[in-house]
């Protein structure tokens, strides 16, 4: 078993995928909509709206310090639900394996997205595979969807967000970029670099179950903290004001990031939410975070303001304001 | 989260007691050249500009690696590129540099196997790995990024790995320097000296300046040691001095790194090179010496490319010599964007225009 290799029969939809479903799948996500293995799962029908997405993962390497492919597709897709304020009830999945991946790396990728589901409480209810030549993809690729439900309470919308409203982010900035980026490149001082790759929901559904004043959130995934920031301040028509000294990053990420002249505020987070709070709330909703284990170093980090409309001004350091903009193309390493 | 000899120069306390210290003693006009898109891009992402007294200017110079190649350097390496098995290798900037032909990215997608590395010693690994195809490592970069190249081309040499090569396209620092000068285009009072450029080759190799009379402070790159060499320079203004000051001496040495020169001396010699808005400098390139010359990409692959020019309406060549600033070019953010680059000003982290673009030096309204 443990030299089992993926073959393109695995994909074609005869014994050894009816293998796979019975061996992989259904074995380690199993739950009564799945089970049943139909052409679709049937689910039932929820009052309130629905939040419904998608997303694809393609990372290298596929296993990494804090996660792997399959916890960063589970992860990546309820988050998406979560900055909407929905609660994710279920996931699809669908596999694009390169013929000739080991068996046993799907099973420990399959093995992390039903452990990451079931901590979060999410359930997979149906999914895909399929296989393809050698060369023509890189081990595996994964598509989610998922689907969640919005409370009738909850309206969550960067066109929410007004004049003095205070700006908060859950933790530290720029753990999974680096930690990816110097695993992949080989670079030696990366043993103390952990993606933060986590499942939102609790947090977010415990900040919304206590809390009536935010109005808008998002997850600063590619493109990293100063992105997602001017992205809310353009939705929002207003502009940000961000103070550098109260934005947390680990002592590790700055190192490297400072090593490799990468700017910490575009590098990727997977675990982390910037939360936009009106002010009578936001230290009530700090303090909630705070007590949540994926926000213990959350941190107000700002405030929305009537000048510079669309723009995030950064205040340095050295107490100097600047404009923040969006990550332009890749961030690459200086060369001298 | 403090980072240890990092968070230390930074202090901003201290930074305005130094600010303070400037504005008190800098008289007059002064115009200051940072030499390194190093510098310049900590000078706008501190916010250190706007610090300082609207009577002290700084000009930001050719420093950056990437900006000064030629066109007709990035066509060669293009056609390098697209022979028949080659893997071309470079540092992540020079892959989205417009060429003529379009970029090495536009050569990736159309085919040619052009990769990323961070270092060359990766270029001889993956050299070693594809023993039957050649791997060509593009080299740019100044004294910083030579040694380095240089070892990767001695560690070929001993290993007896025949299928790696190096073209070359080294430049070197001092004579930029002196051809900025010479060109009297810009008139400095003083320049920022690169840091681990002079890490490398001394505070010695600057010397020189003085028969310009134009004085120098080296520098690190956070914002006390930048704010330490303008102090020292607006004093040396003060005093009618032109010496060579080194406010970076945790890092720069007199004599710099006698191993990283002699590892440099031993590959490389100094030839002629062209620099994009400067022109062709003698003695201002390292091509590949001739004991090297298996190792030597413009020997073992010669490609024939005609000279091309500038990108039309780009003037990437005058803001690396400190004559206009990004703000004057009217291609700026309007045309020329780091998603769509006109020229490598705009392209590369050091970039004096991706500087100014990233760091947003656009007026804020209050």
């Amino acid at each position: 078993m443990k030299t089992e290799k993926i073959e393109l029969a695995h994909g074609e939809g005869a014994r050894l995928t009816h293998e796979l479903i019975s061996r992989l799948f259904k074995h380690y996500f199993s739950n009564p909509y799945l089970d049943l293995l139909h052409d679709a799962a049937v689910l039932p029908n929820p009052n309130g709206r629905l939040a419904f997405t998608t997303d694809s993962y393609v990372i290298h390497p596929i296993f990494f310090a804090g996660g792997d492919i399959g916890k960063l597709a589970v992860c990546g897709t309820i988050n998406d639900l979560s900055m909407v304020g929905a609660k994710p009830l279920y996931l699809t999945t669908g596999y694009i394996l390169e013929e000739g991946m080991p068996y046993a790396d799907l099973e420990r990728v399959v093995c992390s997205m039903a452990g990451t589901a079931k901590e979060a409480g999410v359930e997979i209810v149906a999914g895909d595979t399929k296989v393809v030549e050698r060369g023509s993809a890189d081990k595996i690729f994964i598509n989610t969807a998922g689907i969640g439900w919005i409370s009738n309470e909850v309206n969550l919308s960067p066109g929410n967000i007004r004049e003095g409203d205070k700006i908060i982010v859950s933790g530290s900035i720029g753990d999974h970029g680096m930690a990816i980026l110097c695993l992949r490149e080989g670079l030696e001082f990366s043993t103390s670099l952990v993606s933060d790759c986590a499942p939102l929901n609790g947090l977010v559904q415990t900040i919304l179950g206590r809390h009536r004043g935010v109005r808008a959130m998002r997850d600063p995934t590619r493109g990293g903290l100063a992105t997602a920031l001017v992205e809310l301040a353009q939705s929002s028509g207003l502009g940000f004001e961000v103070e550098e000294r109260c934005v947390p990053a680990h002592e590790s990420v700055r190192a490297a990031c400072e090593l490799l002249g990468l700017d910490v505020f575009y590098v990727a987070n997977e675990g982390k939410l910037i939360l936009i709070v009106a002010p009578e709330e936001a230290e009530a909703v700090l303090r909630t975070m705070q007590n949540h284990p994926l926000g213990r170093e959350a941190s107000m980090i700002g405030q929305v303001v009537e000048r510079h409309p669309q723009k995030v001004a950064l205040k340095t350091i050295l107490g100097v304001r600047r404009v923040m903009e969006m990550l332009a193309g890749a961030q690459l390493p200086r060369i001298c | 989260m403090v980072m240890k000899f990092i968070d230390e120069f930074r202090d901003p306390l201290l930074v305005r007691a130094l600010v303070e210290d400037i504005r008190r003693r800098a008289h007059g006009p002064l115009r200051l050249m940072e030499f390194c898109g190093g510098h310049t891009h900590a000078i706008l992402r501190f916010g250190i500009r706007k610090l300082l007294p609207s009577h002290l200017e700084m000009l930001s110079g050719p420093g950056c690696p990437v900006c000064v190649t030629s066109s007709t350097g990035l066509d060669q390496a293009m056609a390098m590129a697209e022979i028949d098995g080659v893997i071309l290798t470079t540092f992540g900037d020079m892959v989205r540099v417009p060429g003529r032909r379009g970029s090495l990215q536009k050569a990736r997608a159309e085919g040619a196997d052009v990769r990323i590395v961070y270092s060359p010693i990766d270029a001889v690994a993956l050299a070693e790995k594809n023993g039957s195809r050649p791997v060509i490592f593009l080299g740019v970069g100044f004294e910083t990024t030579a040694p380095g190249v240089a070892a990767s081309i001695l560690q070929a040499h001993n290993q007896g790995i025949k299928n790696y090569f190096v073209f070359s396209l080294h430049k070197l620092t001092p004579p930029a320097t002196k051809a900025i000068l010479d060109s009297g285009e810009v008139n400095l009072s003083g320049i920022l000296g690169p840091g681990h450029v002079t890490t490398v080759i001394g505070t010695d190799a600057w010397r020189f300046l003085s028969g310009y009379h134009v004085p120098m402070a080296v520098a690190g790159f956070e914002p006390l040691d930048v704010l330490r060499a303008i102090r020292m320079l607006v004093d040396q203004v003060n005093e009618g001095q032109a010496r060579v000051d080194n406010a970076y001496s945790r890092s720069v040495l007199p004599q710099g790194n006698r191993t990283a020169l002699a590892v440099m001396n031993e590959v490389f010699e100094p030839c002629d090179a062209d620099w994009r808005g400067l022109g062709s400098l003698p003695g201002s390139g390292l091509c590949i010496r001739e004991k090297y010359a298996a190792f030597d990409a413009s020997k073992v692959f010669p490609v024939v490319v005609t000279p091309s020019p500038d990108p039309p309406g780009c003037r990437c060549g005058e803001v690396l010599q400190g004559v206009i600033s990004p703000l004057d070019c009217s291609l700026f953010r309007r045309i020329c964007t780091p998603e769509n680059p006109v020229g490598p000003c705009m392209v590369s982290a050091e970039g004096t225009c991706a500087a100014y673009y990233q760091f947003g030096e656009t007026r804020l309204e209050d």
